[in-house]
C-alpha cells in the first residue's frame, strides 16, 4: 500500500515502533504521510541499537517498491528476518524461508539498497503535528469514495471536500460545463479527546477543503483492505488530513489545499 | 428511493421532462453503444427519448429507450430538445463506479426546466446522492437520411453473434468497408483493403445467422471504416441487427437491444457511401 503513495520513502526504526516516513514536499506535491507499526505486533525478536542512547533510533530511506516485492515472496513464509547489514553499500536484508512441495526449505535473499540519513536531517522527519481541525468526520466506505473521485477525475482536476459536526461531507467538483456533487449522510463524527475544549461551532456548518484530486485518488486507489477506522479532519481552506487505522497499522495522509 | 422523491417532488411542476429509472445501467448502456462523439442531441416526446451523435456529416447513431423503460417518464411539451456533452453525461450516469457490484442497484432521476437551464441528474446507490447539473447547449439540426421503405433495395436480418467476430476483426488498416448485397452468390460479403491484402467474409442466404434476406438487385457499396467501427459497440449489446440500404447507396443499420429488464430498446446507425473511391466490383 505504501508502495503505491511513495516511490521513495524513509524507515524510521526505534525501540518500539517501525515508521514509514514520506516528507518530501517538493516531490510529492506537498503530500506527506506517515505510517506507523508497533514492532512487537509483527516481531518476535527485535534487536536495535541507533546512533546513541539518547538518540536511540535510526533513519534510513530506500525504494518502497524494493520492499514491497521482497515482502511478497513472503506471503507463504515459513520465516522472516530483516536485518541492516553492510555488503559493499548498506542494505536492508530479507531473508525468506520457504517451504517447498518436497517440503526441504530453501532461502531466498533480498538486498534492498539503502541509503543512512544523517542526524542533521532527523528533524524534517518527525510525526507531523495535526493542527487543530475544524471539523472531523468518519469517512463513507472507502471503496464509493474511490469509485466516486476515480470518475470525478476525468472531469475536473481539483476537488473540494466539505464536511460538518452534523455527519455530513460532500465531494463537489465544479466546471464550466458541469458541477457534480456527491452526498454523504450519517458518517458520525469521532468524539472529542477529552480535556479539549467543546467545538464552538455550528454542528450544520460546513467546512471545506479544496485539493488535487489526484492526490485524494492515489490514497484511495492503493486501499487493498479496509481499515479498521477511517477519519478525515479539515482545516478550513488549508489542509486534509486523513487518518486510517488497520489492525496493527496507523497511517496518516496529509493532503494541503490547492493555493 | 425516498430521498430523492421528497426532494423533488415540490418542484415536480416547473421541469418540462422529468424521467425516473430504478436502474441507471438501462439508459447508460445504450448510450455507450452511440458514444463517439462528445456530443449528443436529445429528443423527448411522450412517447420516450432519442439521443442523436453525428460524425462527419456522413454517420448518424440514434438510440431510442422507450417511455415504457423508464418507471416515471414525463413530458410537458410535444418535444423537449436540448443537447448535451455525452462524454460528461456518461461520466455522471457511472459516478459510482462503471463496474457495480452485482446485486447494487444505482437509481437515477432526470429533470429539465427547460430552454436554457441545465440538465439535473439525481443518482442514488445505497444511501448515497450524488447530484450533477449539466450545462445544455444550443441544439442543432441533425441530418435527415431521408432513408425510406420506398427506396430500400436490400434488407438482411441477421442474429448478431454472426457478424460480432468479424466486425470486431475487421482490418482497420483498409479506409474502407465494402458491402456487397446480391440476390446471386456471394449474397452478402463483407470486404476490407487494407495493407495486408483485401480480406472477404462472405454470409450465404441460407445460413443459419440469416433471419431475413430480400435483395432484388447487385449493390456494392463503400462506406468509410472509421465512421462505421463505432456501431461494433451496438453490435456487441444487440441480439438481431437489420442492414438496409437503398437506391442511392446508403446504409441502415438496425440494432435490436434487450436492457437487464427485458425491454427492447432500439439504436441505428445510417451512413453515406463513401464518395471519394467509387466501388468496384469484388470478385465472385
Amino acid at each position: 500500500m505504501i508502495a503505491r503513495l511513495a516511490k521513495t520513502c524513509t524507515l524510521r526504526i526505534s525501540p518500539e515502533k517501525l515508521n514509514f516516513i514520506l516528507c518530501d514536499r517538493l516531490a510529492s506535491g506537498g503530500v506527506s504521510m506517515w505510517s506507523e507499526l508497533e514492532q512487537e505486533n509483527f516481531f518476535s525478536e527485535f534487536q536495535m541499537e541507533g546512533v546513541s542512547a539518547e538518540n536511540n533510533v535510526i533513519y534510513v530511506e530506500l525504494a518502497s517498491e524494493n520492499l514491497s516485492r521482497a515482502l511478497k515472496t513472503a506471503q507463504n513464509a515459513r520465516t522472516l528476518k530483516i536485518k541492516l547489514t553492510n555488503k559493499n553499500f548498506p542494505c536492508l536484508t530479507v531473508s525468506v524461508e520457504l517451504l517447498s512441495v518436497s517440503s526441504s526449505s530453501r532461502i531466498v535473499t533480498h538486498d534492498i539498497p539503502i541509503k543512512v540519513i544523517p542526524r542533521r536531517l532527523w528533524k524534517d522527519l518527525q510525526e507531523p503535528s495535526v493542527p487543530d481541525a475544524d471539523v472531523s468526520i468518519y469517512l463513507p466506505a472507502l471503496k464509493t469514495m474511490k469509485s466516486v473521485v476515480e470518475k470525478m477525475k476525468n472531469i475536473s482536476n481539483h476537488l473540494v471536500m466539505e464536511a460538518n459536526l452534523s455527519g455530513d461531507l460532500n465531494l463537489k467538483i465544479e466546471t464550466e460545463l458541469v458541477c457534480v456533487t456527491t452526498h454523504f449522510r450519517d458518517l458520525g463524527n469521532p468524539p472529542l479527546a477529552s480535556g479539549d475544549t467543546p467545538w464552538d461551532r455550528d454542528p450544520a456548518e460546513m467546512a471545506e477543503v479544496c485539493v488535487d484530486i489526484r492526490k485524494l485518488l492515489q490514497l484511495l486507489a492503493g486501499q487493498q483492505v479496509n481499515p479498521t477506522k477511517a477519519l478525515c479532519s479539515l482545516v478550513a481552506g488549508r489542509m486534509l488530513h486523513l487518518h486510517l487505522l488497520y489492525e496493527d497499522v496507523s497511517l496518516q495522509y496529509f493532503i494541503p489545499a490547492r493555493s | 428511493m425516498p430521498f430523492l422523491t421528497q426532494r423533488v417532488q415540490a418542484e415536480t411542476d416547473q421541469y418540462c421532462f422529468v424521467a425516473s429509472l430504478d436502474n441507471v445501467r438501462n439508459f447508460s448502456t445504450i448510450l455507450k453503444a452511440i458514444h463517439f462523439r462528445d456530443h449528443a442531441t436529445c429528443f423527448t416526446t411522450k412517447n420516450g427519448i432519442k439521443v442523436t451523435v453525428e460524425n462527419a456529416k456522413c454517420v448518424q447513431a440514434n438510440a431510442f429507450i422507450q417511455a415504457e423503460v423508464f418507471q416515471e417518464f414525463l413530458v410537458q411539451e410535444e418535444t423537449v430538445v436540448f443537447r448535451v456533452n455525452l462524454t460528461v453525461l456518461l461520466d455522471c450516469l457511472s459516478i459510482f463506479g462503471s463496474n457495480p457490484m452485482p446485486g447494487t442497484l444505482t437509481a437515477l432521476r432526470m429533470c429539465y426546466q427547460g430552454y436554457g437551464h441545465p440538465l439535473m441528474l439525481f443518482l442514488e446507490e445505497g444511501g448515497v446522492v450524488t447530484v450533477c447539473k449539466i450545462n445544455t447547449q444550443e441544439p442543432e439540426e441533425t441530418l435527415d437520411f431521408g432513408f425510406g421503405n420506398a427506396n430500400v433495395t436490400s434488407k438482411i436480418i441477421l442474429l448478431s453473434e454472426g457478424l460480432r467476430e468479424a466486425f470486431s476483426e475487421l482490418d482497420m488498416t483498409s479506409e474502407v468497408l465494402q458491402i456487397t448485397i446480391s440476390p446471386d452468390k456471394p449474397y452478402f460479403r463483407l470486404s476490407t483493403f487494407g495493407n495486408a491484402g483485401s480480406s472477404h467474409l462472405d454470409y450465404p442466404k441460407d445460413c443459419d445467422l440469416m433471419e431475413t434476406f430480400q435483395c432484388n438487385q447487385t449493390q456494392v457499396n463503400r462506406y468509410k471504416l472509421s465512421l462505421l467501427k463505432p456501431s461494433t459497440k451496438a453490435l456487441v449489446l444487440s441480439c438481431k441487427v437489420s442492414i438496409r440500404t437503398d437506391d442511392r447507396g446508403f446504409l441502415s443499420l438496425q440494432y435490436l437491444i434487450k436492457n437487464e429488464d427485458g425491454h427492447t430498446c432500439f439504436v441505428d446507425y445510417y451512413c453515406s457511401p463513401d464518395e471519394d473511391v467509387p466501388a468496384a466490383e469484388s470478385p465472385v
